[in-house]
This record gives structure tokens, C-alpha cells and sequence, in this order.
């Protein structure tokens, strides 16, 4: 009786360990996965409608969108209201898809290929790689930081150009459309309800 | 007398980055581009579309044009550019202390300009001497741990920082040899013109490299001067760190306090 439990409860153990294996997705894996998804996309047989609502659906999937926008907005939010705050996810997540989508749409066939990965904490981990060169542009290398929180679900939280956080340079443009609006985040909000139009 | 006023000038601009330094909230080490300063905001960015219209006139067109030239052509020139921007990188590796850098770099320079063809063929990376990042006497200020002041965009040149600004001034006193043959002596065998037609061309090399990027950046940009003062000053701060690690110029901190959204 007792062998008949221990086998039970070994059986539980090894099913539950090998089903969260099995979910488990290393980062470089994800982002070599991600990017086979995009050059896909940017396949000439598409116009580029068709590409730019691919590359939507993709970041839609592989990109932490609110994670980003937080990011993006930086101290202001905590000063601004639930509402606004709602109003602001909506129109970032409008924003990145079309700013995101329109930068990559230009590009075709890139051919990417993932180089390494460094392990920075639990919740992050940063992933090489290397924008193959052509004739037109020269090698670009470009780091992803992927969210690892839940590594079943990794996610893109930001990607370094040469070393350029385009993050980063998100997060500086927003705060200076505030700032020179004397922190009115209304002003942020009309500049998005521009670009999204 | 030109000296003297370049040298005051300098002074003068150093001086006002140290002061602007000590409210100890434009230091690039502290790892954020946004925390530099933009004291002259309204004059910069009048600058910048005084830029922007002189890029559309004759930087883009020219660019665009020069990329038409085959590709071996293009990356000739790029290579002689290169080759020529060594002689300000050699005495800034000695400056940072980095001798062995400085000696591959002298190499460079002498196997391209000789059996290279003025620097057209990279041979030196082929015999294996490998090519470095460029420095400049503003990253050895920054190296030094002078901060960069205030974020200035200069007409035609584009964007920079005080410090930055004041560490070109020394090509001028002496610190660029090409500058030193070419404008300050007469040599005989260099004009002024030489100096100035290498500066434009490298202007020209670099728009056309960057021609996709610029144009992408700008479309997608709802700020597209707070863009273009990020990048530049994220990219210095990553020449003056001398460092490929993402680690050593990203802050984490920023993106560790999300998490308690």
C-alpha cells in the first residue's frame, strides 16, 4: 500500500516538473522564434498593409505593451488619475502598434541571427543579436531585453540598438512633450491622438 | 591672438560645465541621457530645424546621390575617411591610457596609408590588426571624468554637448595632425581645402550610411528633436563607457520599479 502511494505521488511529481518544462522558453529561443515570425511578415509576397498587420499581431503577442508604457511614462505616473491612466494605455498600446509596425514594414527579408544570452535577474535576461549587413547598411547589432517574470510567457520589453535603448529614447521624447507643456499629460495625449490618426 | 581666443573660449565653456555639473543632476554616469541637461532648449531647437532645412537642401540630396556610386566606391572612401579620423584617435588612446589601442592604431594607419592606398583598402585588419572604436578629445574629457554640461545643437555640425564643443577645439590647437599639414602649416603639399572636403565628405559618408534610419526616426517620432537629443546623448555615453556590455549602460532601476505597477 505504501510502495502503491509513493509510486502515485512520484508519478504526480514527475508529471508536474516535466509539464513546467515543457512550457518553459528559453529567452534566445523566444527572440530567434519572434524573429523568424517578423522576416516572415516582411516577406515581399505581402503588401505592405498586409505586413504592417502581421507585425501587429506579432508584437501584440511577443511585446509587454503596458509594460512598456509605464515605462515610458516614467515618474508622471503617479501623479495622474486612474482614468487618465486608462485613457493612456489605450492610446500608448494604439501608438506602439503603428510606430512599431511602420518602422520595421520598411525593412525586407532581414535576416537576423541570435549570438548569446546574459542572465540579469529573475525578471530579465538580454539576448544578442546580430542584423545581418547588406549592400545598402552595414552589420547592426541589436540586444532584446525579455521579460522572464513568467518564463512561460516570456516578453519583449525593449530593444538596444548599437547600444541605443529605443525604450529609453521613447520614454525621453514623452517626458519632454510634458515638460514642455508645463506637465500637462493632456498634451502627451493629443501628440498620440495625432499619430495614431 | 586666435589661439588665445580659442583657448579663453574653451576656458570659458569648461568653466561653465563644471558649474553645471555640480547640481549634480547631469552626470552620465548615473546612466541617463534625460538627466543632462538642455539649458538652451528654444535656441537648440530652433537650431535643429535650422539643421533639418539645410539637410533637406544639400545634406540628403547629396547623400542620396552619393549612394548611387558603387558600392566598392563608397566603401573606399568611407576607408580613407576612416583611416585619416586614426590621427585624432591615436593621441586620445594615449591620453586614456590606452597604449596598446594606440599602438594597433598606429599600425593601422601606416600599413592603410602605404600599402592600403591612402587608406582606401583595409589591409591592416586583414594581416590582423583589428579596427577600434574611434575616439575623440570629448570622450577623453568624459573619460576623464569631466561631465557634459549643458546639450547644445550647433548649426551645420549638429547635435553635442559644452563638453563635447570644447573637446573639438582642441583639433583645431594642435590635436589633429591632418588638421596640422592640411590649415595650420603651410606644408606645400596639403591645402586647406583638403581638410575641409575630407570634413564634408565624412559628413556626406555618414548621412548616407544613416539616410533609412534618419528617415524612419523622423516619421515615426512625435518628438523628433527629444529623439534625436536621446540618441546622441545614450551614444556618448556608450563611447565614453568604451564598452559593448548593455549592462554597464542600461539602468535597471528604471525598469525594476515597473514591477510595482
Amino acid at each position: 500500500m505504501r510502495l502503491k502511494k509513493f509510486l502515485i505521488f512520484t508519478f504526480i511529481i514527475i508529471n508536474f516538473v516535466g509539464i513546467n518544462q515543457s512550457y518553459s522558453i528559453e529567452p534566445d529561443v523566444f527572440v530567434q522564434s519572434t524573429v523568424n515570425r517578423a522576416s516572415e511578415a516582411l516577406n515581399n509576397k505581402y503588401s505592405k498593409e498586409e505586413k504592417i498587420e502581421k507585425l501587429k499581431q506579432i508584437a501584440s503577442e511577443t511585446v509587454d505593451i503596458n509594460g512598456i508604457g509605464y515605462y515610458t511614462l516614467g515618474a508622471y505616473r503617479k501623479n495622474i488619475s486612474d482614468n487618465e491612466i486608462n485613457q493612456y494605455e489605450m492610446l500608448f498600446e494604439q501608438y506602439f502598434l503603428k510606430s512599431f509596425s511602420s518602422r520595421l514594414a520598411e525593412y525586407s527579408n532581414p535576416e537576423i541571427e541570435v549570438v548569446s544570452k546574459e542572465k540579469l535577474n529573475e525578471n530579465y535576461t538580454m539576448v544578442s543579436s546580430i542584423l545581418v549587413g547588406t549592400e545598402q547598411r552595414p552589420e547592426v547589432k541589436i540586444d532584446w531585453r525579455i521579460y522572464t517574470k513568467n518564463p512561460e510567457n516570456p516578453l519583449i520589453r525593449d530593444l538596444i540598438i548599437e547600444g541605443l535603448s529605443l525604450a529609453r529614447t521613447q520614454k525621453e521624447e514623452f517626458s519632454s512633450i510634458i515638460q514642455s507643456n508645463d506637465g500637462d499629460i493632456n498634451a502627451l495625449f493629443s501628440t498620440l491622438k495625432e499619430f495614431i490618426k | 591672438m586666435k589661439k588665445i581666443l580659442i583657448t579663453s573660449l574653451i576656458s570659458l565653456m569648461l568653466a561653465t560645465n563644471v558649474s553645471a555639473d555640480t547640481d549634480g543632476e547631469n552626470n552620465l554616469s548615473k546612466k541617463n541621457s534625460g538627466e543632462v541637461k538642455d539649458c538652451f532648449e528654444s535656441v537648440n531647437r530652433a537650431t535643429f530645424k535650422f539643421n533639418q532645412v539645410l539637410d533637406g537642401v544639400i545634406f540628403e540630396p547629396v547623400a542620396k546621390a552619393y549612394r548611387i556610386l558603387p558600392s566598392p566606391v563608397r566603401a573606399g572612401t568611407g576607408n580613407a575617411l576612416d583611416n585619416l579620423s586614426t590621427l585624432v584617435t591615436i593621441p586620445n588612446n594615449i591620453l586614456q591610457g590606452e597604449f596598446k589601442k594606440a599602438g594597433v592604431n598606429t599600425g593601422r594607419f601606416i600599413v592603410n596609408t602605404t600599402v592600403g592606398v591612402v587608406g582606401i583598402f583595409d589591409v591592416a585588419e586583414k594581416i590582423g590588426f583589428p579596427e577600434y572604436e574611434k575616439e575623440d578629445y570629448g570622450q577623453t574629457l568624459g573619460v576623464m571624468g569631466v561631465g557634459p554640461g549643458c546639450y547644445l545643437v550647433l548649426p551645420v555640425l549638429g547635435p553635442s554637448t559644452v563638453r563635447d564643443t570644447a573637446g573639438s577645439f582642441a583639433n583645431i590647437l594642435g590635436g589633429d595632425a591632418w588638421y596640422n599639414v592640411t590649415v595650420a602649416n603651410d606644408t606645400q603639399h596639403f591645402s586647406d581645402f583638403d581638410y575641409y572636403a575630407s570634413r564634408a565628405s565624412s559628413g556626406i559618408d555618414f548621412r548616407a550610411k544613416n539616410i533609412d534610419s534618419f528617415e524612419n526616426l523622423e516619421k515615426n517620432s512625435i518628438d523628433f528633436y527629444a529623439s534625436v537629443r536621446s540618441l546622441y546623448l545614450q551614444d556618448r555615453q556608450q563611447k565614453i563607457a568604451n564598452s559593448n556590455a548593455i549592462t554597464e549602460t542600461q539602468n535597471d532601476s528604471d525598469w525594476e520599479e515597473i514591477e510595482a505597477q
